[in-house]
């Protein structure tokens, strides 16, 4: 049998701080992403919904939530929460129901409304939360993704223009996006110049959080050539592995990693898409376009290395000569990534998903990566989760 | 003082250290403490000893925060930045983190200095204003 399922189509609500209800980015997202696949909404036996945390308790039962919105009609829902990875949970609930054949048509949505400024713990005194207690004192998420860009630098030499470079090969991606947040071209010095947040972070080297929603209409690979959408881009492989003890690395929002004395660390980075390459049988010489979740622009570097695109402490040069640029060899978020974004947790991952299915179609405009027909994102938030797709055509 | 959150450090004849635990069966060390179920993947263990992790370390990386934390965190006004370090334990096989002491920045921070554990404060909205805390330092001369 086959694992594989078929994208009919896409939509997204644009990224940014809105601030209306999310429900409305979702909607416009899924009507968007009918639109696209022809398939009228009646038709849709599943649906499958990536909770969002902020936003009360229609948040919570996020795919109930949508499906009234769109106007019951009786299909089956599911919600998913997992951090970051909550997009492509909810996707591999659709894929499970379409491959047992419970379904033939499923649509996947995720939507979500911000606050501003940092991301805050839950309120109260609660010191056995870990969350809590980091909070506590003094370590924000920024202090992770510093640390690991400061690692970086004293491991491979990487520098603070390196991060730069990041940012801008991404915010020249994202100009011409129109569902992006930021559409503005920025030069190094524009980086070098935007305040310190964790050193060597400055502001224009951390993603902000945003507003915005994505959908897709999934569907068996029957139904899709039924309705003459037999060469539609597929889903070859859904990986949501957790981690491995012990981790290797620093995990927000721990205040220490596992304890390797019993049994040898392992990336839990790595592991995401070490599971989807197994599963679509491929491996990283077969991919064209990556899109990879840059919560900050260092963390760029890493993910190119945990996706075996380079050896590792070779990302920057990949960088520096261009390589990750669309044209490059191997072209990392084309679509401007979580630079010109910001993060809309429950939608992200489904917008990585988004982008891949536009690249694969030929229908990216100015952000077109030619010829590609494969494709592969990678994510991860908190509490162990994370995620990595791949879409071929 | 009072401690920041019980249970996480205490003075000792050498000077401070973090308390966390350690299985009985595989030896994998826990901090904060864990005293139910090892979560080594092929440990069944449900037996823990108390222990005193390593005081020194090497560091493995470091930054700073420039902008106030949220609550919990009870920030100076106006804020006060502070160094942050990522000390990985030898016999522990672990990385720990913690605030820098005051007078250290990131500029006097290389990965692989030798660091020790020394008591430190944290601002508190309770009475006393303050908590206790543990903090990293570099071991005198800073030595990489």
């Amino acid at each position: 049998m086959s694992g594989e399922i078929a994208i009919l189509g896409v939509g997204m609500h644009p990224w940014g701080k809105w601030g209306r209800n999310f429900v409305e980015y979702g909607v416009a997202a899924a009507r968007e992403a009918l639109a696209d696949a022809g398939v009228p909404w009646r038709d849709v036996g599943f649906v499958s919904g990536g909770a969002t945390m902020r936003c009360g308790y229609p948040g919570y039962v996020a795919g109930a939530t949508f499906a009234q919105a769109l106007g019951w009609q009786g299909a089956e829902v599911n919600t998913s929460y997992a951090a970051c990875a909550s997009g492509s949970q909810a996707l591999a609930a659709a894929r499970a129901k379409i491959l047992s054949g419970q379904a033939d048509v499923a649509l996947v949505v995720g939507a979500d409304t911000t606050p501003k400024g940092f991301l805050a713990p839950a309120k109260g005194e609660r010191p056995d939360d870990p969350d809590w207690l980091r909070f506590r004192i003094g370590i924000t998420n920024p202090t992770y993704f510093a640390l690991y860009a400061r690692r970086r630098m004293e491991a491979y030499g990487d520098t603070p223009e390196d991060f730069a470079r990041v940012k801008v090969k991404n915010a020249e991606h994202g100009f011409t996006n129109p569902r992006a947040r930021y559409r503005k071209k920025f030069t190094m010095e524009d980086v070098a110049a935007s305040a310190m947040v964790a050193d060597p972070l400055r502001l224009m080297d951390v993603c902000a959080t945003s507003d915005g929603g994505a959908a897709l209409i999934v569907s068996s690979l029957d139904y899709a050539k039924r309705i003459g959408k037999g060469d539609a881009p597929r889903i070859a492989a859904i990986s949501t592995v957790t981690p491995t003890f012990a981790s290797a690395i620093i995990e927000m929002p721990d205040l220490a990693t596992d304890s390797a004395v019993a049994v040898p660390a392992k990336s839990f980075r790595a592991a995401l898409p070490a599971k989807a390459y197994e599963e679509a049988g491929i491996g990283p010489e077969d991919i064209d376009v990556a899109e990879v979740y840059d919560l900050s622009t260092a963390l760029e570097l890493d993910w190119i290395e945990d996706l075996r695109l380079c050896g590792r402490g070779e990302a920057a040069g990949l960088l520096r000569d261009g390589a990750t640029r669309i044209g490059g060899r191997i072209p990392v978020n084309p679509s401007g990534g979580l630079a010109c974004f910001g993060e809309a947790v429950p939608a992200q991952a489904l917008a990585q998903v988004c982008e891949l299915a536009w690249q694969l179609r030929g229908q990216s405009g100015d952000r077109q990566v030619e010829g590609a027909k494969v494709g592969i994102t990678a994510n991860q938030g908190l509490f162990g989760h994370g995620s990595s797709v791949i879409v071929k055509r | 003082m009072a401690p920041v959150v019980d249970g996480l450090f205490a003075m000792g004849d050498d000077g401070l250290a973090l308390l966390g635990s350690r299985c009985t069966a595989c030896g994998t060390y826990y901090f904060p403490k864990l005293e139910t179920f090892c979560r080594n993947p092929d440990c069944a263990s449900e037996g823990f000893e108390s222990v005193r992790l390593s005081r020194t370390g090497k560091l493995w990386s470091f930054t700073d925060a420039c902008y106030t934390p949220p609550a919990p965190y009870v920030a100076a006004d106006p804020f006060v930045p502070y160094a942050i370090a990522a000390v990985e334990l030898e016999r522990e096989q672990m990385i720990v983190l913690g605030q820098v002491v005051d007078g250290v920045g990131v500029k006097d921070l290389r990965a692989g200095m030798e660091m020790e554990l020394v008591p430190g404060t944290l601002l508190d909205s309770g009475e006393a204003g303050e908590k206790a805390t543990w903090k990293w330092r570099p071991v005198a001369g800073g030595a990489r």
